[in-house]
C-alpha cells in the first residue's frame, strides 16, 4: 500500500489550538473535582458525591473520544453504534446493581 | 441488469466491497475491542461503587499531600500524554515520520512516568501494611479494590507504552501506516479516559478530611 493510500485512511480532523484548548479544559476539570472532593466538609452523602464526580468523568470522557479520539470527526453512524449499545449495558448492571447496596446500607445494626 | 447487480453488491457495505463506516477493519477492530474493555473496568468501577457506597466505615486514607497531589500529577501526565499521540497521529496523517516517532516517544516518556510515579504510591500503601487482602483500616476489601482497578489500569499503560515502542520503531522504517499510528493512539486515549473515572472513584472518594 503506498504512503498516500495510507494517509487516506486516517481521519485527521482539528487543529492544534483546538486540542490543546481541549486538554487545558480537562485539567481544568481534573481541578474542578479535587475542589468538589472536600466539599465534603459542607457533609455531601457518599452517593451524592460519587454522582458529582462520576458526572464529570463522563464530561471527561465525552471530551476525550469526541476530540482526542476523533469521534466528533467519524460518521455519525459509527457514534449510533458504538455509544447507545454501551451505555446500555453500563445502564443495565447500574439498575440490577445499585438498589441493591442501598438496601444494604439500610439493613445495618445500628452502632 | 445483472452486471449492475453485482456491481452493487460488490460496493455495498452488506456486500463486502465498502467499509463499514468508512474505515479500516483494523480501526474499526479497535473501537469494538475499546467497548469490551469498557465494559470491564465499568464492571469493576461499578463494584467498586457499589462496596464504597454500603460501607459507611470505608477507609479514607489519602492525604491531600502526598496522594492527592501525585494522583492530580497522573491525570496531567496521562492528559498530556493524551495531547502528544494526538500529536503523532497528525504527523502520521502527513506522513512526516520523524515528528512521528518524536511524539510517540514523548508518549511514551509520559506513559513511563505514570507508571513510575503510581508504582512509589503502591509501594508507599504496601509500607502501610495495606495488601489486596488486608489493611489497617478496617473493610478489607478496600486494599482489594485499590489494588485490582489500578493494578488492571497500570497493566494497560504497560501493555500501552511497548505497544507504542513497536510502532514508534516500525512507522519510523515504515513498516507500519498512518493508520496502525491511529489506531494505536486509540488505543492510548482510551487508557487515558479509564484514569479520569479512576482518579476521582478510587482517590477523590477516599480523601482524608
Amino acid at each position: 500500500m503506498s504512503s498516500d493510500a495510507h494517509s487516506s485512511e486516517t481521519h485527521q480532523t482539528g487543529t492544534a489550538s483546538l486540542f490543546v484548548t481541549v486538554w487545558v479544559g480537562l485539567l481544568f476539570l481534573t481541578a474542578v473535582e479535587v475542589f468538589l472532593a472536600y466539599l465534603e466538609y459542607m457533609r455531601l452523602h457518599p452517593a451524592q458525591m460519587l454522582g458529582l464526580l462520576v458526572g464529570l468523568s463522563v464530561l471527561k470522557a465525552g471530551l476525550i473520544m469526541s476530540y482526542f479520539m476523533h469521534l466528533k470527526f467519524e460518521k455519525f453512524s459509527l457514534v449510533l453504534w458504538l455509544v447507545p449499545a454501551t451505555i446500555f449495558c453500563i445502564m443495565m448492571i447500574i439498575i440490577f446493581f445499585f438498589p441493591d447496596s442501598n438496601r444494604l446500607l439500610q439493613m445495618r445494626l445500628p452502632h | 441488469m445483472h452486471e449492475s447487480n453485482v456491481q452493487a453488491a460488490s460496493t455495498s457495505a452488506w456486500g463486502g466491497g465498502a467499509r463499514p463506516f468508512s474505515m479500516g477493519s483494523k480501526k474499526l477492530g479497535m473501537w469494538l475491542f475499546i467497548v469490551s474493555d469498557t465494559l470491564t473496568f465499568a464492571s469493576m468501577l461499578l463494584a467498586y461503587s457499589y462496596e464504597r457506597l454500603c460501607n459507611p466505615d470505608w477507609p479514607r486514607p489519602f492525604e491531600f499531600n502526598p496522594a492527592i497531589l501525585k494522583g492530580s500529577g497522573l491525570t496531567a501526565i496521562l492528559l498530556a500524554s493524551s495531547l502528544t499521540m494526538v500529536f503523532a497521529v497528525a504527523a502520521a496523517a502527513r506522513n512526516n515520520r520523524k515528528a512521528t516517532v518524536r511524539w510517540i516517544l514523548a508518549t511514551m516518556v509520559f506513559g513511563i512516568a505514570f507508571v513510575l510515579l503510581h508504582m512509589t504510591e503502591w509501594f508507599k500503601l504496601f509500607s502501610e501494611g495495606v495488601t489486596p487482602w488486608s489493611n489497617p483500616w478496617g473493610v478489607p476489601l478496600f486494599g482489594a479494590t485499590f489494588f485490582g482497578i489500578t493494578g488492571l489500569h497500570m497493566l494497560h499503560v504497560t501493555i500501552g507504552v511497548i505497544y507504542l515502542g513497536i510502532m514508534a520503531a516500525g512507522f519510523g522504517t515504515g513498516h507500519w501506516s498512518a493508520e496502525d499510528v491511529e489506531v494505536s493512539g486509540l488505543y492510548w486515549h482510551f487508557v487515558d479516559l479509564v484514569w479520569m473515572f479512576v482518579f476521582p472513584m478510587i482517590y477523590l472518594m477516599s480523601v482524608k478530611i
